[in-house]
């Protein structure tokens, strides 16, 4: 077993076993840092636990925990100090880790526009407050040289604030402007500085009204809904960010001379021979040249049985390695592998996708136009009326404009999006974007993948109720030493019984066949029909062990993918609302038609290709169906590109969860279920703020138009319209607080809390 | 309306003052991890920390 070394430290992936260097980041002053994230943490006494152990480990300076990043920053100063102890540590703690450059992947400009936003609506806030004080005293009766003071003081507050506050509107109304088009920042961009402007023209004149409260509660308001869409998408992306490897994984190869060396996994080349010990993954497609083991094939193919493999087979990149060591020879390594076919079928997936354009844009196409139509008509009809008298007319349609400023409607969405994804995050989902939420609103099929999707994906014992507590307790000492998913499934059922494993005897593992050992001085062996001389049974077509004691009567263990636990109820929720559901699965037939039945779903297909599996969802998004794609594995990829939206479990495959506009944490499949009832009520609300946005407007600009819009009459308008849009949307959190997830949390921070009493 | 003069400024300048805090707030990162502070209003300070010298 030299070949081991590392697979038998931990399984493959839980540790990133890489050179950190590339990661490292050395200050001035000659600390040095790491970013690790921790895709698993999930509770406050975690933060502490992680952060005293990681400060225990010698040299090390200072461990903090960015929560809502689920971030690890460790310092340190010593150049001896190895940071792969550091992942080591979390591993033992039951954490998995993965390095991360925090500039590299989009984070610190990602915080720096966060700040920034944050900053500009602190400005514009203060800005707002001081200059509405002076601007009620004028309102309520200042005259004169007082009313001018008032002005001008708003003035000075008010120019640096619209240049400062403002940019993020200018700067993207110039670049909708120079690519020839409109969006909501050009008519908030021109009536903020018209406002703006014209009220420094009025007060240099000692006019009576200045709109530069009205200039700057805009920039106020907007800017909140700006900060509140910025929120939502950053902590889409940590979160889900969190989850992409950095493709870290690396093969031990052994050169002409016969000596392993581990190489980086872009830098396999076809016809190396690569070692693989046991719980690693592949890391490029092969035939098995030495050795003989068991595979597991569910990330790949969707298969939940382990495979045996011995000389000659083909494996394919992805898979694992379960029971005993092999050398591959590669085949195909980077551009020719199967999961390089995977990602090539999911590049044009997307390509395929129409582009979805959301709500407010599609609103904004209309509206921007039309407030622009708006006030030009109103210039051209008061200069007819008035007789060319600039300076009303000016004045009119520039009131016209900040009233229809889209204030509100820049709040309809983010506000209640936010929301939304505040109260998915809760109960485990995680979104990508805002997008993704409003197409989850309109599904009406939804595709399930069967392996590790329906099913959480590792195997259990069926007939433990039917086997003797000797025999499992048999079973369940020999199983100890394997990694094998049957074992370990021996094992499991073993300790929910409460059934002590037996101490069997120079106990070993047969690749390939199964356990053999001693008891009592009999031979006992555990595995394959086959092996143990039982005659095969091809009908059942589920996994089987049978355990053989000296020559008595063999015992028979089954097993069966476990359905996750409300697969059923969400299913038959699924079905109850009308929307239509299918399986689709790499599996064997007889595997997918009990799950299917189990589930009573009548529409099933199995033993499905990756390109199967995207031609049939291409099938019902041409027949007009919206399809919620729902799967984990680098066969079900291509699928979830293709889908009109796609959900993966957290525990899917890195390809599957870069694929997949959702991610769903937990052993739980209510999340889709959730999602779907969050989408729906997004956009309900998102609609209801269109709707009061806009009703605002009809009842205010035939006013403006008249020339009643006094800078009064715009403040009011503008500030009840927005609170009423943030109040509604405030609604969402109020409707989904009694379920699940949320609940969860409060017992959890409930138990805590008696924690420290006790 | 001299109150004015006096009144004006010092609004203002306490304005400023939870503007100038607030900014200072936001560059001192205690906007960077807003789960994470609520979180940690769970978890006992005071716990004894294993002291180790930090030379």
């Amino acid at each position: 077993m030299n070949c081991c070394a590392i697979g038998n430290v931990m399984d493959a992936g839980t540790l990133f076993q890489g050179d950190l260097a590339p990661w490292i980041f050395t200050q001035q002053n000659g600390q040095r840092e790491i970013d690790l994230i921790i895709p698993g943490l999930s509770s406050a006494e975690s933060i502490t636990t992680i952060e005293e152990a990681i400060e225990s480990l010698p040299h090390v300076l200072s461990a903090r925990i960015n929560f809502t990043g689920r971030r690890l920053l460790v310092t340190w100063t010593d150049a001896d100090f190895n940071p792969n102890s550091i992942a080591k540590t979390l591993s033992e703690l039951g954490f998995t880790s993965r390095p991360f450059d925090p500039s590299g992947s989009g984070f610190k400009a990602d915080d720096a526009q966060s700040r920034m936003l944050l900053r500009a609506v602190a400005v514009s806030g203060f800005a707002a407050a001081n200059i509405m004080l002076l601007s009620v005293s004028v309102w309520s009766g200042a005259e004169g040289t007082t009313r001018d003071l008032f002005h001008w003081i708003s003035a000075v507050i008010a120019l640096p604030t619209v240049a400062y506050a403002g940019r993020p509107f200018f700067r993207s109304a110039a670049r909708a402007l120079s690519s020839g088009q409109f969006n909501m920042d050009v008519p908030i961009s021109l009536a903020v500085c018209l406002a703006a402007m014209m009220s420094l023209y009025e007060t240099s004149t000692h006019g009576k009204v200045a709109y530069f409260d009205a200039s700057v509660t805009l920039l106020f308001f907007l800017l909140t809904g700006r900060y509140l869409d910025h929120l939502m998408r950053a902590r889409a992306r940590s979160a889900v960010s969190q989850l992409l490897s950095l493709a870290a994984s690396s093969a031990m190869i052994v050169d002409e001379a016969g000596v392993p060396r581990l190489i980086s996994a872009t830098a396999i080349q076809p016809e190396m021979k690569m070692l693989v010990a046991t719980g690693e993954r592949f890391a490029a497609d092969g035939v098995v040249a030495s050795g003989v083991s068991e595979i597991d094939r569910s990330l790949v193919t969707g298969e939940s049985n382990p495979e045996s493999v011995t000389c000659g087979s083909v494996v394919h990149a992805g898979m694992m390695n379960l029971t005993g060591p092999l050398t591959v020879e590669v085949t195909a390594a980077g551009q020719d592998t199967f999961l390089a076919e995977i990602v090539r079928l999911m590049t044009s997936a997307e390509q395929s996708r129409s582009r979805f354009v959301q709500i407010a844009d599609r609103l904004a196409r209309i509206y921007s136009p039309a407030v622009h139509i708006l006030a030009g008509l109103t210039l051209v009809g008061w200069l007819f009326w008035t007789g060319g008298d600039w300076h009303a007319s000016l004045m009119t349609a520039i009131a016209v404009l900040i009233i229809t400023c889209p204030c509100a409607l820049g709040l309809a969405v983010p506000a209640v999006q936010t929301v939304a994804s505040g109260v998915l995050f809760r109960n485990g989902v995680m979104i990508k974007d805002g997008a993704a939420l409003e197409k989850l609103s309109a599904i009406d099929t939804v595709i399930f993948d069967k392996t590790g999707t329906l099913t959480r994906g590792n195997l259990r014992l069926v007939n433990a109720a039917a086997l003797s507590p000797a025999a499992l307790a048999l079973a369940a000492g020999l199983a100890q030493i394997s990694r094998h998913p049957l074992s370990k499934a021996i094992c499991e059922a073993a300790r929910l019984q409460g059934i002590t494993p037996l101490v069997i005897e120079k106990s070993e593992e047969v690749p390939g066949c199964g356990l053999l050992g001693h008891d009592q001085g009999e031979q006992v062996k555990l595995g394959s029909r086959f092996w143990c001389g039982m005659p095969e049974n091809e009908t059942q077509g589920l996994p089987e062990f049978v355990l053989v004691k000296g020559s008595r009567a063999p015992t028979l263990f089954t097993f069966e993918d476990e359905l996750r636990d409300d697969a059923g109820a969400v299913i038959a929720a699924l079905k109850a609302i009308g929307t239509h559901v299918e399986i689709l699965s790499g599996d064997r037939p007889a595997a997918v038609q009990r799950t299917a039945e189990r589930l009573g779903i009548e529409l099933w297909q199995a033993g499905v290709t990756p390109q199967a599996k995207l031609a049939n969802v291409h099938a019902l998004k041409d027949a007009g169906r919206k399809v919620l794609m729902v799967g984990d594995g680098l066969n079900d990829a291509p699928a979830l590109a293709a889908g009109f939206t796609s959900m993966a479990p957290s525990s899917a495959s890195d390809v599957g969860r870069n694929a997949a506009d959702t991610i769903f944490m937990g052993e739980s499949l209510m999340p889709v279920l959730v999602a779907r009832n969050v989408a729906i009520a997004t956009h309900q609300i998102s609609i209801q703020n269109f709707t009061l946005a806009v009703g605002y407007n009809a009842l205010a600009v035939p006013l403006a138009m008249l020339g009643f819009a006094s800078p009064l009459i715009a403040a009011i308008a503008m500030s009840t319209s927005s609170i009423i849009v943030i109040a509604n949307s405030l609604r969402l959190a109020f409707q989904f607080r009694q379920r699940t997830a949320l609940a969860k949390s409060q017992v959890q921070g409930l138990t805590h809390l008696e924690q420290r009493a006790a | 309306m001299n109150i004015l003069l006096f009144l004006i400024p010092v609004a203002l300048a306490l304005g400023a003052l939870g503007l100038a805090a607030f900014l200072w707030s936001i560059r001192s990162g205690q906007y960077d991890d807003l789960d994470g502070a609520a979180n940690r209003i769970l978890v006992d300070e005071d716990r004894p920390k294993q002291s180790k010298s930090k030379e």
